[in-house]
């Protein structure tokens, strides 16, 4: 319960984060919102040398238009997500799963950009914005890189972003108003991560489904695009089909709340349920 | 006429609780909220394996380390023990117990301490513990209870040559006579899971030494009169040198009812180092040193004519003790051996217990304790025996059920009130059960995704520990009794010292009424005292659901014993004899001349003075009383669940859920609601939600709140109460316990609503709890 | 050691504090307000929760010297002059406390819960009470308590 020892900065600005990790060698962590980094500390599990604080970048917390896309700060906080009238508007998929993530008190403080740099399969926010086809705005030394959200997740609690960048800015587009969304998630307790999530869009042309984003939680190292079955859906394959085809490729583990053989039959029940949903919106 | 018949203006009213201002306000006294000057922190050093040897062990990186005030390890500490752990119910003449100290070289259950480190703080405690260095030996383990006893499995204990730690019989049927006559004969086998207690309060243990050699324990325990004698015992100190408090206590359920190996260590520290010791629980620490519960293996008879008259049961029962008998380990069984005929008149009887041990953390009372693992197995076969006669569930159950009290049960043991149909019949008028008849059919005509089922447990239980003479017989180290003292002070206001430690049962509000009710007094003028033995100097403590009906009745007799004294001085103040006196609320009022009278207050204070006593009468107005009850206390009653299945994903949720508990006479309802609300929550979760999981090398995979699923709010549904009453003829009180009623009768009801749900699938069994991934196999199963 | 400024229940506070000391610690070790409970190690059962500048917060997923500058409420914060606030009132009054260990979370958390207008009814209280655990009551009182106090305080809807 106690933390290891570990010596700690805040981060007066985007560049002094920047150069607190270069400094650090990988032995410094940045925290945000802190809602896994410091579960994790508590049970020694993670001991940095030193955290960098980003929570004094304010600047770094807001929704804004970015014409065709949401622009959401790093440092927003789930609860404030949730909420944002922005969002609600032009990608509601993510205010709607912000209000699935932990609870009360985990979305008062957690970031999108926490959860989004912590790279954890189970978490509910990258699934989705991997779905929306997302962009995850990481600055460096070098300056500013945009990074497609297909690239940005790279292993288990691994993402793209380089030892000394700071993820400042994730964009999600302005969803058409035919295009229908869900995140379906299946847990046990309320506070529970997913035993399996799935976030989907359904785009429409002419009134008509022309295909669909499939996003995976928990079903595997990484959140997953469950391109077989978009493809199947894009194919014409009936949404029962495309759903049973969304574990093709994934590797679902096995814990104490499903063996891999069940999680794999929930996320096709999940994800069947989750398209008809959104078709359905 | 007693002063029960003629004023009930507090026994049976809803008071508000007294405990709850400070619980609300953040001034409550919890152990871990004390930081007595001096005071250093204690890290245990734990076996991460399940069973292995300390083949070295090196201090000395640890003993450096910054703020650390010394370390030791097994050998270090092993002189300070007089004795070994203590097991107070040793079950049979020859019942194995391997001695267990506070550490140990070869750990026999993940999160066996092996060293201590003290520190001057918290966060230094545990950095240092970090650093001791121990190469281990690992050896084989045995974790699963059912494998126990097979041939070439591990053995916990190599010495002992065997798993076998007892085994125990109750049989009244050696012949299997009824068994043979019967028409129809239903065995079932059940796994009750292992149980992670969970009381919200981690343990905490502050031990303070004193000037004279003399040492105080804080301790989170439920047992402060029971821990003062075993600490003693265990570290060879007068018992008279040793006070235990027990302040604020945030729940046991049974997990503080223990003596425990951190309580022995800090004190055995607090003499080395003449210094107050701390030691803390974390959570996830918390699940491998505190106490688990259940971990049965249940093989269960009933037997049967074809008229649904039941003529035979017998359960055969693989307990998993874990790797050592804690304080009443062994006896949890034998708390249910006498009702594994439920609520039913079943002639012919036999129960075996076969104990054994796992590589595991102890297993030992956990709420309900040997009865929710009895009254699961009898109602699950209950309703098995009932479709297997093609007979209705309930009508089975009507048909058997005890309806003459007393009642003398083929086990041997007499239930002194009841009423099993008033229950059923109530519960039935508040469930509507034609209602969820029809709207289970409707779902099954359309084929419905999610289905509805509806569970039932009709139960009893015998609790509230006591008699002393019957403990005696088998086996209990210990008596059954309760002592409680009620004193006026001169001012007419009272005080009562109970021996009972409450932790979150409302003992002062409900004590408080019962002496204010017995006094003629107003609540607020009663005062209770417990948890301290420097106060309470005598008590068995809290447990087993005998608070009320052993202590509470304490309270009632010692209530007596005051007015029978003041009656003398009334009396003699009143130049009248004392059988002149009628008392009724707080006075003594002359036959024919009700205007002559005396009040308990005022011959409160005339007892305080001591001017004008009777020739021969002690100043001051107490009496002190020690209540051994003739007969356990015997609550019981009908539950029901009804519980929604999604069929696709195995999710099973409660929607519903009815519980008509008969707990004979109430003294609170506020507080008796309460009880059953949280018992039957814990049966529920038994039911749907919590295991205590490990793997074959005996790590505990359910290894914190994470993984192991206490529900929130948002799992569970408001639920609908109600209550019988059949008085106990056994207390002037009428009272019975309360506080496992829920947890004995939930977990039945629960799993066979879920089985309800999905029987037209064909499922016939689902192993506790119910999991989604469970419920999803077994209709796959049923499927195939 | 690093100088923090925060302020408690009104009181302004300067401390020198080591960065791992979690903010549950600085309140119960260093300012000895003890009310605000550690109920585990995995951020789970809400028994810490506190409000940091009105929302309800895991304190002891907080690091002191995280709280630099902010408004922090513990549930000594919360009666006034011996008046039991709304939710103590009416948790009080509906017996939603029983060993009263996970209580002083509990009540902070339905007091975010009601203030953010979130306690709008029992499915929304349920759900809202998710991150935090009690071992007594079944929840069944306490969620009876939300009702009560949400309508006290005018914010049921």
């Amino acid at each position: 319960m106690i933390p290891a020892r570990f010596d700690y900065d805040v981060a007066e600005s985007v560049e002094h984060a920047i150069e607190l990790l270069a400094a650090g060698g990988g032995d410094t962590k940045l925290l945000a919102g802190g809602q896994s980094l410091i579960p994790a500390l508590k049970l020694r599990i993670a001991r940095p040398a030193k955290l960098a604080d980003l929570g004094r970048l304010d600047d770094l917390a807001y929704v804004k238009d970015g014409g065709t896309h949401i622009a959401v700060g790093a440092m927003t906080r789930h609860a404030t997500v949730a909420k944002d009238a922005l969002l609600a508007e032009h990608c509601a998929i993510v205010s709607h799963t912000a209000a699935q993530i932990g609870d009360p008190q985990v979305r008062h403080r957690g970031t999108i950009g926490g959860t989004l740099s912590h790279g954890d399969p189970a978490s509910d926010m990258p699934a989705v914005v991997l779905a929306l086809g997302g962009e995850l705005v990481a600055r460096g030394k070098g300056g500013e890189r945009v990074i497609p959200a297909t690239e940005f997740f790279t292993g288990v609690f691994e993402t793209a972003l380089a030892p000394d960048e700071v993820l400042v800015e994730v964009r999600v587009p302005k969803l058409a108003a035919s295009t229908g969304w869900a995140y379906v998630k299946a847990n046990r307790r309320a506070q529970d991560w997913a035993t399996v999530g799935v976030a989907v869009l359904v785009h429409r042309d002419n009134g008509t489904v022309a295909g669909a984003s499939i996003g995976l939680v928990n079903m595997g190292g990484t959140p997953l695009r469950a391109r077989a079955a978009e493809d199947a859906l894009a194919g014409g394959a009936s949404v029962g089909d495309a759903a049973a085809a969304v574990t093709d490729g994934a590797e679902p583990p096995s814990d104490l709340a499903a063996s891999s053989e069940y999680r794999a039959h929930l996320a096709q029940v999940v994800a069947r349920r989750a398209l008809e949903q959104a078709m359905a919106d | 006429m007693s002063a029960t018949e003629e004023r009930t203006a507090y026994v049976g009213a809803p008071v508000k609780r007294r405990e709850d201002e400070p619980l609300l306000t953040g001034r409550a006294t919890y152990v871990d909220n004390m930081a007595p000057v001096g005071t250093v922190s204690m890290a245990v050093v734990r076996s991460p394996y399940a069973h292995a040897r300390v083949t070295s062990i090196d201090l000395e990186a640890a003993r450096g380390a910054d703020g650390v005030v010394a370390a030791f390890s097994a050998a270090d500490l092993q002189g300070d023990w007089k004795a070994a752990m203590p097991c107070a119910w040793p079950v049979t003449e020859d019942m194995k117990n391997p001695p267990h100290y506070p550490l140990t070289d070869v750990a026999c259950y993940q999160g066996d301490g092996v060293a201590v480190v003290i520190a001057e703080s918290r966060g230094e405690a545990q950095d240092a513990a970090e650093l001791v260095e121990i190469d281990w030996e690992p050896l084989d383990a045995i974790v699963d209870v059912s494998k126990a006893l097979d041939e070439g499995s591990p053995l916990a204990h190599p010495e002992l040559g065997t798993n076998e730690c007892y085994v125990w019989r109750l049989d009244t049927d050696a012949t299997g006579e009824a068994l043979e006559d019967a028409d129809v004969v239903v065995t079932c086998r059940y796994y009750q899971p292992r149980l992670i207690p969970n009381a919200m309060e981690p343990r905490a243990v502050v031990a303070v030494p004193g000037a004279t050699g003399d040492l105080t324990l804080y301790s989170t325990t439920q047992i402060p009169h029971i821990l003062r004698l075993l600490a003693a015992a265990t570290l060879g100190l007068n018992e008279s040198k040793v006070r235990v408090v027990a302040p604020d206590v945030g729940g046991g359920f049974g997990s503080k009812c223990d003596v425990y190996a951190e309580e022995l260590l800090a004190l055995a520290l607090a003499v080395r180092l003449g210094r107050p010791v701390k030691w803390v629980e974390e959570r996830t620490e918390g699940y491998l040193s505190t106490i688990h519960g259940r971990d049965f293996v249940t093989e269960y008879t009933l037997a049967a004519r074809k008229d649904g008259t039941i003529t035979h049961c017998r359960a055969k029962v693989t307990a998993a003790m874990g790797a050592y008998l804690q304080l009443v380990t062994p006896g949890i069984p034998l708390l249910g051996a006498w009702i594994y005929s439920g609520p039913y008149a079943i002639p012919n009887y036999s129960v075996e217990f076969t104990g054994v041990f796992t590589n595991t953390t102890p297993t030992d009372a956990y709420r309900g304790a040997g009865r929710p693992e009895a009254t699961y197995v009898i109602e699950r076969t209950m309703n098995a025996l009932a479709d297997e006669l093609g007979m209705d569930r309930l009508e089975v159950r009507r048909k058997n059920f005890i309806t003459e009290f007393p009642f003398t049960m083929a086990s041997g043991l007499t239930i002194d009130s009841g009423d099993y149909h008033a229950s059923l019949d109530k519960l039935l008028e508040l469930l509507d059960l034609d209602a969820l008849r029809a709207d289970q059919a409707k779902r099954r005509e359309n084929g419905e995704v999610k289905q509805i089922g509806v569970g039932f447990s009709t139960y009893n239980e015998m609790c509230g520990l006591a008699p002393s003479r019957i403990l005696g017989a088998i086996r209990y180290a210990a008596g059954g009794w309760e002592q409680a003292t009620v004193r006026f002070l001169a001012t007419g206001t009272v005080q009562v010292v109970t021996g009972t430690s409450p932790h979150g049962q409302g003992h002062e509000t409900a004590w408080a009424q019962i002496a204010a009710e017995r006094l003629g007094l107003e609540v607020d003028e009663v005062e209770v005292l417990h948890g301290d033995t420097a106060v309470s100097h005598f008590g068995l403590d809290s447990y087993g659901s005998r608070s009320l009906p052993v202590g509470g009745v304490a309270v009632w007799h010692a209530g007596d014993k005051v007015i029978e004294k003041a009656r003398q001085l009334a009396a003699h103040e009143l130049e009248v004899s004392a059988d002149d006196l009628e008392y009724a609320n707080g006075s003594f009022a002359v036959k024919g001349s009700p205007d002559k009278e005396r009040t308990l207050k005022a011959l409160a204070f005339s007892a305080w003075a001591a001017h004008d006593l009777p020739e021969g009468m002690e100043p001051g107005l107490e009496g002190t009383a020690t209540y051994d009850p003739p007969n356990f206390s015997w609550p019981g009653g009908a539950h029901a669940a009804v519980v929604e299945v999604d069929t696709e994903t195995g999710d099973a949720r409660l929607v519903r859920y009815v519980a008509v508990d008969d707990v004979g006479a109430v003294v609170n309802p506020i507080i008796v609601d309460g009880q059953v609300h949280g018992g039957i929550t814990q049966g529920i979760s038994t039911a749907l939600y919590e295991e205590g999981v490990y793997d074959e090398d005996g790590n505990l995979l359910s290894a914190n709140l994470l993984s192991y699923l206490v529900p929130s709010a948002a799992e569970l549904p408001s639920y609908e109460l109600d209550r019988t009453e059949s008085k106990s003829p056994t207390n002037p009180l009428g009272v019975k316990g309360v506080g496992e009623t829920g947890t004995i009768a939930a977990a039945p009801a629960v799993l066979g609503a879920v089985l309800d749900a999905v029987s037209h699938l064909g499922v016939k069994d689902i192993q506790m709890p119910a999991t989604p991934e469970r419920v999803w196999r077994a209709i796959q199963e049923a499927k195939a | 050691m690093r100088s923090v400024a925060l302020t408690v229940n009104g009181t302004r506070h300067e401390l020198e504090l080591e960065p791992r000391e979690l903010l549950v610690y600085v309140l119960r070790d260093r300012l000895r307000l003890t009310g605000t409970n550690v109920g585990c190690d995995t951020s789970s059962c809400g028994a810490c929760t506190v409000l940091v500048d009105g929302a309800a917060v895991k304190s002891c997923t907080v690091l002191g010297v995280q709280a630099e500058g902010e408004e922090i409420t513990t549930i000594e914060g919360l009666a006034r002059d011996g008046e039991l606030h709304p939710v103590q009132q009416a948790f009080h009054d509906r017996h939603a406390l029983q060993c009263g260990f996970c209580t002083p979370g509990m009540v902070m958390a339905t007091v975010s819960l009601i203030e953010h207008g979130e306690a709008t009814g029992e499915e929304a209280i349920r759900i809202g009470l998710e991150g935090n655990l009690c071992r007594c009551t079944g929840y069944h009182n306490i969620v009876a308590a939300v009702q009560d106090a949400a309508s006290a305080m005018g914010r049921a809807s």
